[in-house]
């Protein structure tokens, strides 16, 4: 029992420093409150969604960005768009934050950003 | 009761004495929930079960229509399209490729069947004019995303409201509570700009608005009606 108080505190703690440091916002912990005895692994399912999500479109933004031919903006741009719907609805601020950044070069048309 | 859910919609016209079956088990409310992405479709099914709704979740404007029935290509009239609910509540995200929340709204807006459905939009951008030409066109709310359990909250209790409303407005004359929440939520408009006391006052008397008042103060834009979050936004 011990070992689990001790999983519980570091998770706690753990969980604090991520919120503190901006990785995660307000929103997660709203979904943390969703889950349940009905719906234990909750939270995990949508982490997983989320890191699906995100692979796939960083795939997309990848490939666009390396086009040799001239780079489609709107396409990158498309891509961040619903990375950072994704990750606000999940609480993952910096994702999000980044992807605001993101979405001005984007509209700049500037590679290199 | 498939049959029975497409007239029952009709119901403000036909069946004013009696309660079909279909809106006697209206105790949960059917919601239509209509977003492209996978993650947000999972966040706004949760935060509707928990909210005790029934949900349908689809991933485009097009399935959405096809599930109502009102797809131009596949007319399902026989069967009123429905899979064997009707729905009460239409939620959809603005941005989708293909066909976009506003058509959406559109598109079901001009249906005689289903004009009645409220439809809420939801958007992560709170572009002012976009919110303007939604509810213009119907939309009974526009949620900026993130989604929280409050705005869920607060769409299904006037959801239920509006429906009770509706079957008490035909059986007998409107009850005085009825009415006075609807002015109150349209004259609560000038009165509330900062005090977020008004969150409580100006929902519903149930027991659920304190819950609202606990959970909201850190998102000040989940307030009662349309208007009051474009002052919110104007002033922020």
């Amino acid at each position: 029992m011990d070992v689990v108080n001790q999983l519980q505190r570091q998770f706690i703690d753990y969980s604090a420093s991520l919120h503190r440091e901006g990785f995660l916002d307000d929103q997660f912990t709203q979904l943390q409150k969703l889950q349940d005895d009905n719906s234990p692994d909750f939270v995990v399912e949508v982490a997983s969604l989320f890191f699906e999500d995100c692979e796939k479109l960083i795939n997309n933004m990848a490939r666009a960005l390396e086009q040799q031919q001239g780079v489609d903006f709107k396409q990158v741009d498309a891509s961040v768009h619903q990375l950072k719907g994704s990750s606000s609805s999940i609480g993952a601020m910096r994702v999000k934050d980044v992807c605001i950044a993101f979405r001005s070069f984007c509209e700049a048309q500037n590679r290199e950003g | 009761m498939a049959r029975n859910g497409g007239v029952a919609w009709m119901r403000t016209t036909e069946k004013i004495d009696g309660y079909d079956l279909s809106t006697s088990d209206t105790e949960e409310v059917h919601v239509l929930a209509v977003d492209d992405s996978l993650v947000d479709r999972k966040v706004i099914e949760r935060l509707l079960r928990i909210s005790s709704c029934k949900v349908t979740a689809v991933d485009s404007g097009r399935r959405a229509l096809q599930y109502l029935g009102l797809d131009e290509e596949i007319q399902k009239k026989e069967t009123n399209g429905f899979d064997g609910l009707k729905v009460d509540l239409i939620i959809t995200d603005y941005c989708m490729p293909g066909m976009t929340g506003y058509e959406l709204l559109k598109k079901v807006k001009e249906s005689s069947a289903f004009r009645e459905i409220p439809v809420v939009i939801m958007s992560s951008e709170n572009v002012i004019a976009r919110i303007d030409r939604c509810l213009e066109e119907g939309a009974e709310d526009f949620i900026v995303k993130p989604v929280k359990l409050s705005d869920v909250k607060r769409i299904i209790d006037y959801t239920t409201t509006e429906l009770r409303e509706g079957e008490q407005r035909e059986g007998a004359r409107a009850k005085r509570r009825g009415i006075n929440k609807r002015k109150q939520r349209e004259g609560d408009d000038d009165l509330s700009s900062s005090p977020p006391s008004t969150l409580s006052s100006s929902t519903s008397s149930s027991p659920s608005s304190s819950i609202q008042s606990a959970t909201a103060p850190s998102s000040p834009s989940t307030l009662d009606s349309p208007t009051r979050r474009l002052k919110m936004t104007s002033s922020e």
